[in-house]
């Protein structure tokens, strides 16, 4: 189930070999991180009755009375309620096992030098055409591979095709966001060979998508000029979340009175750090621009050290 | 239905660990939510009595420990806490990208018997 909407899941369906993974994960994953401030404190009361190896990481507990010993010594205390009675550390996030897989992705394609972008907006941003345009425009330069998420239909796949790339469709049924495990099976059907780039369009959702790390390398938020200037304020996690922002269907920006002005303000405020393209894939408009980013950020990804985290 | 898909996760992680451990019963479940998860702890607490009957957890107390949002300004090379998106460094005054804590959504620990 999705963990933002509540909307039905695939994720249950399972990939064999993450999914026996995460069976011993359930019983013996907990980094055991003693951070200044959130190391579990042992005070007199605690009976000490934990194994406490911090080389090998495990589940932790310990025994842990809530009542005081002030009167009797321990070794009186009776209450066979209170001696059972145990702490569990967890330290789990409740989205944990998708962020897992996403890592895996991103150590895979990272060894390929393949440069992964996670495409998102709001439906009907102009997703498909700006991709069909970014497709063909580094063509010349550099091949690109294509998985959309669409609930139904594969006609963003078609629309895509045209162009020559390989295109896989995740038909996701009533789930509205793509999770890792989705991208991981969707990879496998696609011939990677040859491939610089592969784009994923997430489903057309401004809000659950934002949560889901697919394993990419950059995260592209589309904001059509027809879609209010404001928007990035009304949906902070999505583009909080972006490294890059296209403002699409620059070339109606006349039409529908958009205010540029403000529209850059509103996600210089909530994404001051994201990069900002703004085109429009009808006219050509700063597709140039788009292409020329494109490629230096796959030569970085390219020339990184798959071992390290940072180029 | 936001944070009740939210506490479905979250109960099935914490009732799966408890099953492990061999517990007759939850006692306490407790969360850490950050200020900026987009999550609101009531709705969590609603959601948590509408699922937690019938499992281990029934009696379960549900203790939310709230995370506060920690930015980083990059220039100023200074961290600072504000429960606003729209934080902006109170030494430069200028909105800071990198939140560093405040979207935690993770099950912490749990009390069992």
């Amino acid at each position: 189930m999705c963990e933002n909407c509540g909307c039905g899941s695939t994720a249950e369906a399972p990939i064999s070999v993450s999914a026996r993974h995460d069976a011993q994960d359930q019983a013996h994953e907990h980094e055991h991180e003693h951070e200044p401030g959130l190391e579990h404190e042992h005070s007199d009361d605690h009976d000490h009755g934990h194994r406490h190896s911090h080389e090998a990481s495990h589940s932790h507990s310990h025994s842990h009375h809530s009542h005081s010993h002030e009167a009797a010594g321990p070794e009186s205390s009776p209450a066979q309620a209170a001696e059972s009675r145990r702490t569990l550390e967890v330290r789990r996030a409740i989205l944990d096992k998708n962020d897992r897989l996403a890592e895996r992705n991103r150590g895979f394609f990272r060894a390929r030098g393949l440069l992964v972008l996670n495409v998102l907006s709001a439906p009907g941003s102009g997703k498909t055409a700006f991709l069909r345009e970014t497709v063909r425009t580094l063509a010349p330069h550099l091949k690109a591979g294509v998985i959309v998420g669409d609930l139904a239909t594969d006609n963003d796949a078609q629309r895509l095709r045209e162009t020559g790339a390989p295109v896989v469709q995740i038909t996701t049924g009533t789930v509205c966001h793509l999770e890792a495990q989705m991208v991981a099976r969707a990879v496998a059907q696609l011939d990677l060979n040859g491939l610089g780039l592969l784009i994923i369009e997430n489903v057309g959702n401004l809000v659950c998508p934002a949560a889901y790390d697919l394993g990419e390398e950059l995260r592209v938020v589309l904001l059509s000029v027809t879609e209010g200037e404001d928007k990035p304020l009304k949906y902070p996690p999505m583009f909080q979340a972006a490294d890059v922002v296209v403002i699409s269907k620059i070339d109606l920006a006349a039409a529908c009175g958009y205010d540029r002005d403000l529209a850059l303000a509103h996600l210089r405020r909530i994404a001051p750090r994201a990069r900002l393209f703004e085109t429009s894939a009808r006219t050509g408009q700063g597709m140039d621009e788009w292409r020329e980013f494109l490629l230096c950020q796959s030569a970085e990804q390219k020339a990184r050290d798959p071992l390290g985290s940072e180029p | 239905m936001h944070e009740l898909s939210i506490m479905q996760s979250a109960l099935s992680m914490a009732l799966d660990q408890a099953r492990q451990a061999g517990a007759s019963q939850v006692l306490v479940i407790r969360l850490r939510i950050g200020a900026l998860s987009g999550v609101a702890p009531d709705a969590l607490q609603f959601a948590f009595e509408v699922l937690a009957p019938g499992t281990l957890a029934e009696k379960a107390q549900l203790a939310i420990e709230p995370v506060p949002a920690r930015f980083w300004c990059a220039d100023c090379r200074r961290e600072f806490v504000s429960d606003d998106l729209f934080a902006e460094c109170p030494g430069c005054h200028r909105p800071s990208g990198e939140l560093r804590a405040g979207r935690e959504l993770e099950v912490a620990s749990l009390e069992i018997e």
